[in-house]
């Protein structure tokens, strides 16, 4: 395992996907009170074709043109979802599914054609499916790192305002903001928190960073303004450890274990979690059982 | 011939798939599909460590339990209080993590490709034969697909009006005595098997396309669930069909094309469904409109 005091290659990368984590565990926040965590999970496997006609048109293997490609497919994506939705009796779930899968197969066939087709320059591209922190360069880092800022900023000066969208809407449009541009706005942020982190936690698992952080702040307060800075807290330490670990062995991806390291953040929040937690419930019921008894024991003297 | 095992595979991956997938659609669990192909990777891959081949039906059972695992565990992420999709989410990327980190760190044991996790080598299927006393009998993975077939279709057929009571309405289904929950976990254990089964051909996350989107498809072209399943069954075939020519003639990925092909009948069926397509809606909104004029 490299030194993490000796080498500033590393304390770069670690430095990078703690923003990452940071800021997927605050956008996750809303996108999880909005009910809408699966969101992340279809924009990250829809954000493959984007990334594959990005390299294929440029033949250039950077991230801010990745980022490009990734947030067109997403945005095409979202708008798929609200057709079927909207004008076909397909449920939302469903209408996700397809969407997931069908650009997901698309992004297969195309990552296979410039397999085998002559691009060159293309190794490293297959790392997008599972994530390789320590292959990023240092431009990768700042590029994660700027956006990994922009997005906490964001959320921090529209706090209110998703404040409101994630809680009563209706009440919103009453006040007289917004609302659908808000809530596209929080689509976006999605949308960019996700691109950002494929290239650390990979396609298939970025969805985890969004989820798993919030739901885990959500064990421990009823406070928004907690629960985004708890989110933001895990997300940092999953996305830190992840890549820590896997730095140190080649063969690791990084997305399991960052996705790990959150999972057990999680159990232990529904563990050991106040009020929620399995553990404060069962002794809260033993508590009212003695005391039931005890009431009891007084009643029949 | 190696192109007819290869279309034979599909199109029982896609009959697996389309059964079971209208079921899901129906009681809108689409996306608990999705968590199934998803988190049996682990078990595969436990199953595999132990035994040490790829092959055993014993994998399948395996699979079986860890779908189980995974529908309990959303059960009661959601019971105590966390949302319906967030619990999903959390619970199938962490099972396909763990799956994930397991392959990597057993890479030398294991000859499972992550690649082929994630979008299947069906090319090879016709390599890998089952020989009984000196015969050939044809790839194994054709075997094992048929047989998982097979139970399917005993176990719906045999319960076919319970389950489309429990589609349908649950709550009249478990009214007249019928155990919901116990065809819920039948069907999740249904689902769990097409996915392992369909799993070396396709890959984890390609077995959602072919649950999902054909009975879609489907569900747009019928009001009956008989011939949703006829229909969603004969989308699923003709996708591993034209797939396979696809990818034949683009040189890509063949699972790709399959969903790729299967999308676009989704998009016909989308726009010009006899009975809820958007076009002929439009086409019956204006007329009835300019009825409406005169």
């Amino acid at each position: 395992m490299p030194n993490l005091l000796t080498d500033p290659n590393l304390q770069w990368i670690l430095l990078g996907s703690m923003l990452l984590g940071l800021s997927t565990g605050v956008v996750g926040t809303f996108a999880y009170l909005r009910k809408q965590s699966l969101i992340g999970d279809t924009l990250a496997h829809a954000a493959l074709p984007g990334i594959c006609i990005a390299f294929m048109l440029t033949e250039v293997k950077s991230i801010g043109l990745f980022m490009i490609g990734a947030i067109v497919a997403g945005m095409i994506a979202t708008v798929g979802i609200g057709w079927i939705t909207r004008y076909s009796r397909i449920k939302p779930d469903a209408a996700m599914g397809i969407v997931l899968s069908v650009f997901f197969g698309l992004g297969i066939v195309l990552l296979t054609q410039i397999q085998h087709s002559s691009y060159g320059n293309q190794s490293g591209l297959d790392k997008f499916l599972f994530g390789q922190a320590a292959s990023m360069t240092s431009e990768d880092v700042y590029t994660m790192a700027s956006v990994a800022v922009v997005l906490v900023l964001v959320c921090a000066l529209l706090y209110k305002e998703f404040k409101l969208i994630s809680f009563d809407s209706g009440y919103g449009r009453g006040l007289g903001f917004s609302v659908t541009m808000l809530e596209q706005l929080l689509l976006w942020l999605v949308t960019v928190a996700v691109v950002v982190g494929i290239q650390a936690v990979g396609v298939v698992l970025v969805a985890a960073l969004l989820i798993t952080p919030a739901v885990s702040a959500r064990y421990w307060t009823d406070r928004l303004g907690v629960m985004a800075a708890l989110s933001g807290l895990f997300g940092a330490l999953s996305g830190a450890a992840g890549t820590w670990v896997s730095a140190g062995t080649e063969q690791l991806p990084t997305g399991p274990l960052s996705v790990l390291t959150a999972t057990a953040v999680f159990v232990f929040s529904v563990l050991f979690g106040p009020r929620r937690g399995i553990v404060s419930k069962l002794l809260r019921r033993r508590a009212a059982k003695r005391e039931w008894a005890a009431e009891e024991r007084g009643a029949s003297l | 011939m190696s192109g007819f095992w290869i279309m034979l595979t599909g199109a029982l991956v896609a009959a697996c798939c389309g059964i079971l997938g209208c079921f899901l659609v129906l009681r809108r669990m689409a996306l608990v599909g999705d968590a199934i192909s998803h988190s049996v990777l682990p078990g595969i891959v436990i199953a595999f460590l132990v035994s040490g081949s790829r092959d055993s039906f014993f994998m399948l059972f395996g699979a079986a339990v860890i779908g189980f695992v995974t529908v309990f565990l959303i059960q009661m992420f959601q019971q105590s209080g966390v949302q319906n999709d967030a619990s999903i989410g959390v619970v199938f990327t962490s099972m396909f993590a763990a799956g994930v980190l397991l392959v990597s760190l057993n890479a030398q044991q294991v000859d499972l490709d992550l690649d082929c996790v994630l979008y299947g080598e069906i090319a090879y299927v016709q390599w890998n034969t089952l020989a009984l006393g000196g015969a050939d009998l044809g790839p194994k993975a054709v075997w094992l697909l048929g047989i998982t077939l097979f139970l399917i279709v005993a176990v719906i057929g045999l319960f076919y009006k319970q389950f489309k009571l429990c589609a349908f309405d649950p709550a009249l289904a478990a009214a007249i005595g019928i155990p919901v929950a116990l065809f819920h976990y039948v069907l999740m254990g249904l689902v769990s098997m097409a996915t392992v089964s369909s799993f070396e051909s396709v890959g984890a996350i390609l077995v959602v396309g072919l649950l999902i989107v054909p009975p879609a498809t489907a569900y747009l072209l019928t009001d009956r669930l008989s011939a949703m399943i006829g229909i969603s069954l004969a989308v699923g075939v003709v996708s591993s069909v034209a797939g396979y020519y696809t990818a034949a003639a683009l040189d890509a990925s063949i699972a790709g094309c399959m969903v790729c092909v299967a999308g676009i009948l989704f998009a016909l069926a989308f726009l010009f469904s006899p009975s809820h397509g958007l076009v002929v809606r439009k086409l019956r909104q204006r007329s009835s409109a300019a009825r409406g004029a005169y």
